[in-house]
């Protein structure tokens, strides 16, 4: 059983409940994907699938890259990423398509994905140190202070928080509430942000330590005493 | 707006009669209580409306027992059941921030013809 699927984040709305309640959610474009390669214990040490975003455009490829195709017999895909095997279900061969059905409403999802660049940013925005006071003589502002101690250790400790490079990273979300499956379009709807701006390549997955949803449990009301 | 997004805001809206800031409408509101569900009518003057699809919404202010009170409410909540427009004014801002620091006599607006709504 194929555990994930590759998407691309179309943008954040809401959606109103019954009872007038808000849930923000992001709609995902999850899918349709093919299958394009099994690997497996004997041949590649692991399980795993490789699948593809089947778009609009089609892909060009180089000569090693269209045999990998030929070879499971599918369209060549542009986009490309690897997901887990899970036991159960049929076996999974070359040229099957992985939609967006394979979740249902109210699972939990991991959505892996690529933060948004920041740029070289300080300590202040990288790792939120305080800073110092802005005015009343203040000389210290936005700078990280002291790195440490001099003649021992002479040195500055590995994994010092320091300005640098920020955003752009992996980053996983993990259980996620799926809030609504739209199989005809091709779409998922989830409740919160999920890593990236709009069009940004993210992998759905079903969630690894999924928890279990809590339902509200309403006391009865009581009637107030009337005599 | 992309077209996903469309189909998935398009949905959830709903219909309401034409508001601007100036109007005086009565919001018809659902209210819960236990299982039981009854209709609060909110009655004030528009002083802002916000745009923006399924996040668009509006703020509604009063005075109530000399004590002013303003509520937002989200366009297309389902907990509106109807909204009535009772009034228009001429107000020559998008904005009525101002009316906050007004009131009795210096709180009034000039009425206009009102439109027909569908």
């Amino acid at each position: 059983m194929v555990t994930g699927i590759i998407g691309k984040k179309v943008g954040m709305t809401q959606l109103f409940a019954e009872d007038g309640t808000v849930q923000p959610a992001t709609v995902l474009r999850a899918g349709p994907c093919v299958v394009a390669q099994v690997k497996n214990v004997d041949r590649d040490g692991y399980e795993a699938v490789q699948l593809g975003f089947v778009d609009a455009k089609t892909s060009k490829e180089n000569k090693p890259s269209q045999g990998h195709f030929k070879a499971a017999g599918v369209p060549a895909t542009r986009l490309r990423r690897e997901v887990t095997l899970k036991a159960g279900g049929d076996p999974v061969k070359p040229g099957d398509q992985v939609n967006v059905s394979m979740f249902a409403n109210g699972d939990r999802v991991d959505v892996i994905g690529t933060s948004r660049g920041k740029g070289f940013q300080g300590v202040v925005k990288r790792h939120h140190f305080a800073g110092g006071r802005a005015s009343h003589g203040s000389m210290f502002h936005r700078a990280p202070g002291s790195i440490g101690a001099s003649s021992y250790p002479s040195r500055v400790v590995k994994g010092m928080r320091m300005a640098g490079h920020m955003g752009a990273d992996r980053v996983t979300v993990r259980n996620l509430k799926v809030l609504r499956v739209d199989a005809e379009n091709n779409l998922l709807l989830v409740e919160g942000a999920v890593p990236g701006g709009p069009n940004a390549i993210v992998v759905i997955r079903k969630a690894i330590a999924a928890k279990p949803i809590r339902v509200a449990q309403v006391e009865p009301v009581k009637k107030k005493g009337k005599k | 707006m992309s077209a996903a997004m469309e189909l998935v805001e398009k949905a959830q809206l709903t219909t309401k009669p034409e508001m601007k800031p100036g109007d005086t409408v009565k919001v018809h509101v659902k209210v819960r209580e236990g299982d039981k569900e009854r209709i609060q009518i909110f009655e004030g003057i528009i002083i802002g409306v916000r745009r923006g699809g399924i996040r668009a919404s509006f703020t509604v202010r009063k005075v109530s027992f000399g004590q002013g009170v303003e509520r937002i409410f989200p366009m297309h909540s389902p907990s509106i059941a109807k909204v009535e427009v009772i009034r228009s004014a001429r107000v020559r801002r998008a904005k009525l921030y101002f009316l906050r620091t007004l009131k009795g006599k210096a709180a009034r607006m000039k009425e206009t013809a009102r439109r027909v709504t569908p």
